[in-house]
């Protein structure tokens, strides 16, 4: 017994090794495959708070480009207005139209962390369970698609972007409706990603790939323009290389997707699988 | 002793600020990215005890890691690296010598054994860290140079704050 105590004495650094490296692997193993430890991360209200003060400051460095965005989808929806289609009959008639019911509401939310350099990448938003966000909900920009909510707390949730290495979403072509996945590239580059396609599908260069609507997004929201048509050569599927349309790196304000029907469609499909 | 771990503190909490604030968002396309954070450890006094060392490095980590978004991964990191700052300081380093002059500051040690230091340490944590994010050897090439080259950047960012603090004193 006195030796074994004599042995741990001398050899201290290496049993305490041991004890913090298996508990902070432990922690690391679990996060990563159940997201439990929810308290660890930057949605707490201690991290939040002070990454919420920080993006407060910086937001105002970044003002005009922020306006000029804005200003520019302000432009785009105001062309999408009734008022600015002329209108071809001469008689008017009211219809309480009942065909077309809100599917897709949408929640603001401003970023206070953002990371684009690392191999996972996370984004905060200041919008929480209070303002009706819940896991696996979709995130977009003006310019496109940004990621998932992955965590939510009362007052903050974490996206996991497209610049994530286990990120994946249906899309598909703009033109002929080809559906394929999109992921991030292999090179941690923030401005590429991939998109996997049937090898039948005929892309082309400078073609909008876009959301397919299989997913938590409506249809039609862009991920970017094809730059290269043979990104990775082999293997089953046709790889094409994807400029993407949103600039992670200046992430201001984002637009969570609210799907109405999506509790209802979970419930069907989870009947289905049974 | 007091006006030792006051200064510790400060020196925690400036390099957590520095690196979650500043330099997260710094990178030379995306190869080189620093972690300057590990200064702390690096310059913990020399007759720290091995059991402080590893908590304290596994609360840096779990600290930087909290801003990160990745529990554990920071952590697992700085607890790999505060045993290669025992072993390395075991055989390199004779305690008697230094009883007055407790830190492995670039002042007091020296350019040439600071500078052995700073890689060593730095490239073992790197190694480890990106390794460990990125779980794939397929990729293992890439991995290996961005761990040389945010190693370069993180060794030089911490040879430019040891000259900055530079205090000249009689070596006896």
């Amino acid at each position: 017994m006195r030796n074994l105590l004599a042995f741990i004495t001398k050899y201290n650094a290496f049993f305490l090794f041991l004890i913090f490296e298996v508990s902070a692997l432990l922690i690391y193993i679990k996060y990563n495959s159940f997201q439990k430890a929810t308290f660890l991360n930057s949605q707490n209200q201690v991290t939040g708070t002070m990454y919420a003060q920080v993006s407060e400051f910086k937001s105002y460095l970044r003002l005009k480009d922020v306006n000029d965005s804005l200003a520019r989808e302000n432009a785009k929806l105001r062309g999408m207005l009734k008022s600015s289609f002329y209108v071809d009959t001469a008689e008017k008639h009211k219809v309480a139209d009942t065909v077309y019911k809100q599917q897709y509401t949408y929640v603001v939310a401003r970023v206070i962390n953002n990371s684009t350099n690392q191999s996972n990448n996370y984004i905060t938003i200041n919008r929480g369970s209070r303002d009706g966000i819940g896991k696996d909900m979709g995130v977009i920009c003006g310019d496109g698609v940004v990621g998932m909510i992955t965590a939510v707390s009362d007052h903050y949730s974490v996206i996991k972007s497209l610049l994530h290495s286990k990120s994946q979403f249906s899309a598909m072509l703009a033109k002929d409706r080809s559906v394929g996945s999109f992921i991030w590239g292999t090179d941690l580059n923030p401005r590429k990603g991939l998109l996997s396609l049937q090898n039948d599908a005929k892309p082309t260069m400078g073609e909008t790939v876009v959301t397919s609507g299989y997913s938590l997004f409506p249809t039609g929201i862009p991920f970017g323009k094809i730059t290269n048509l043979h990104a990775k050569e082999g293997g089953l599927l046709l790889n094409v290389e994807i400029d993407l349309s949103v600039d992670f790196a200046k992430l201001q304000y984002v637009y969570v997707v609210v799907n109405k029907y999506a509790p209802e469609q979970a419930g069907l499909e989870a009947v289905e699988v049974k | 002793m007091g006006r030792t771990i006051i200064i510790n503190a400060i020196r925690f909490l400036l390099l957590v600020f520095m690196q979650v604030f500043l330099l997260k968002n710094v990178t030379f396309y995306n190869l080189s990215t620093p972690y300057f954070y590990i200064l702390f450890i690096l310059l913990l006094p020399f007759e720290t005890p091995n059991a402080l060392l590893f908590i304290l490095s596994f609360i840096l980590g779990l600290t930087v890691d909290a801003f990160y978004d990745t529990p554990g991964l920071h952590a697992a990191a700085c607890v790999v690296l505060a045993l290669v700052r025992i072993l390395f300081i075991n055989i390199t380093v004779q305690k008697e010598g230094f009883d007055n002059e407790p830190e492995p500051t670039l002042s007091i040690m020296g350019f040439r054994w600071f500078f052995t230091y700073a890689t060593v340490l730095t490239l073992a944590h790197h190694f480890f860290l990106l390794n460990l994010e990125v779980f794939r050897l397929s990729e293992i090439q890439y991995t290996l140079s961005r761990v040389i080259l945010s190693s370069v950047f993180t060794v030089f960012l911490m040879l430019i704050s040891g000259l900055l603090f530079f205090k000249r004193k009689e070596r006896k």
